[in-house]
Formats: structure tokens, C-alpha cells, sequence
């Protein structure tokens, strides 16, 4: 029985956080732990809207904490850098609600 | 622990999880942990026009914290086992 998340197979690549309150945040993982707060490095947020295109805010070396992660998925970045961000329209996701 | 089992017996198989966010991810279930956290493989999101937030995240940690709902396939569940499991830990805890 493992004593936390599975992440090890990610650590250094580039994931894609969605938090709690609906953000996307996008960077390196460089380190987590048995409750799930990660250390993110090369951070930025990737701010969506109806009316412009993804925004990205550069954020720089983040620790997320854990009670605020929803998802982490491995960016594929081959995929990632044929997304054409600033002609994506979408609403922001929505905050979770327990 | 009865679903923290429940689920290792499925890894392989394709469910839909759906977050406390309304976000649901399609996908082969990897693997699961003791907090519930799932593991899913080849993810593709649900309504993709609504939430193209994953579009390039092919595979994805859930953390249990966040899961509402995890659909399964109808052949997935054998109703009997779960009853049976079900008893014994009602009986042991």
C-alpha cells in the first residue's frame, strides 16, 4: 500500500494543475509529498475567457498545498505546443464545491 | 479499504470520473491508492468544447478529495460481491 500519490513517474515534466478555486496552472513538477502539496517550478496560469484568448501569467517557483489540488495531468507538450491558445474561447472552470 | 479493493480490481478498465467541479474525464483507470486518488490513462474530457482545459493531458492524477461521482461499466459490478463485502465490514467495524 503506497503512502501517497504516484507522482514520482512525473517529476520534471511539465503538468497542468487544476485547483480548487478553477485555475489552470501549467509548470515543471520538481517535488511532492504524501498530502499532495507540490512544488511547480517555471509556473504560469493559464486565465480562459469568452471574450479573449488563454492568458498566461507568469508565476515563477510555486508551492501548490495539497487540500487545493483537484487534478494533475501530464502535459503532452508535442500536443501542448500545437494548441493554438490565443483563439481558444472557453468559460473558466468552475470552483469544486464538497 | 472495501472500495480502496474495489477499485484495484478494475484497474484496466474504462470509467468516467466526475469532479466536485463538474469536470468529467473519460479514461482507463491506472491506478488507485488508500485516499481514493485515481490514476486514469488515455484521458479524454467529457463535453471537450466546454472544458478544452485538458485538450493536451493525455494522462492524469485525480485526487479522491475531488471525485463526486466514478461511473463504471454495467459488467463492471458484481453486485453480490460488493453486497457480500459490504456485510462482512459493516460486521468487523
Amino acid at each position: 500500500m503506497l503512502g501517497g500519490p504516484g507522482l514520482e513517474s512525473v517529476v520534471d515534466q511539465f503538468i497542468s494543475v487544476i485547483t480548487n478555486d478553477g485555475r489552470n496552472i501549467v509548470g515543471v513538477l520538481k517535488g511532492f509529498d504524501q498530502a499532495t502539496n507540490i512544488i511547480l517550478d517555471e509556473s504560469h496560469e493559464r486565465v480562459y475567457s469568452t471574450k479573449e484568448g488563454v492568458q498566461q501569467l507568469v508565476l515563477g517557483l510555486y508551492i501548490i498545498r495539497g487540500d487545493n489540488i483537484g487534478v494533475i495531468g501530464e502535459l503532452d507538450e508535442e500536443l501542448d505546443a500545437s494548441l493554438n491558445l490565443s483563439e481558444l474561447r472557453a468559460h473558466p472552470l468552475k470552483p469544486v464545491i464538497h | 479499504m472495501l472500495f480502496f479493493s474495489y477499485f484495484k480490481d478494475l484497474v484496466g478498465r474504462e470509467v468516467t470520473v466526475e469532479l466536485k467541479n463538474d469536470l468529467a474525464i473519460q479514461g482507463t483507470l491506472h491506478s488507485v491508492d488508500q485516499y481514493l486518488n485515481i490514476k486514469l490513462e488515455n484521458t479524454r474530457v467529457v463535453d471537450q468544447e466546454k472544458y478544452p482545459h485538458m485538450l493536451s493531458v493525455r494522462n492524469c492524477f485525480i485526487r479522491g478529495s475531488v471525485v463526486r461521482y466514478v461511473q463504471l461499466p454495467p459488467d463492471g459490478v458484481d453486485v453480490d460481491l460488493l453486497h457480500d463485502a459490504t456485510r462482512r465490514e459493516a460486521r468487523g467495524g
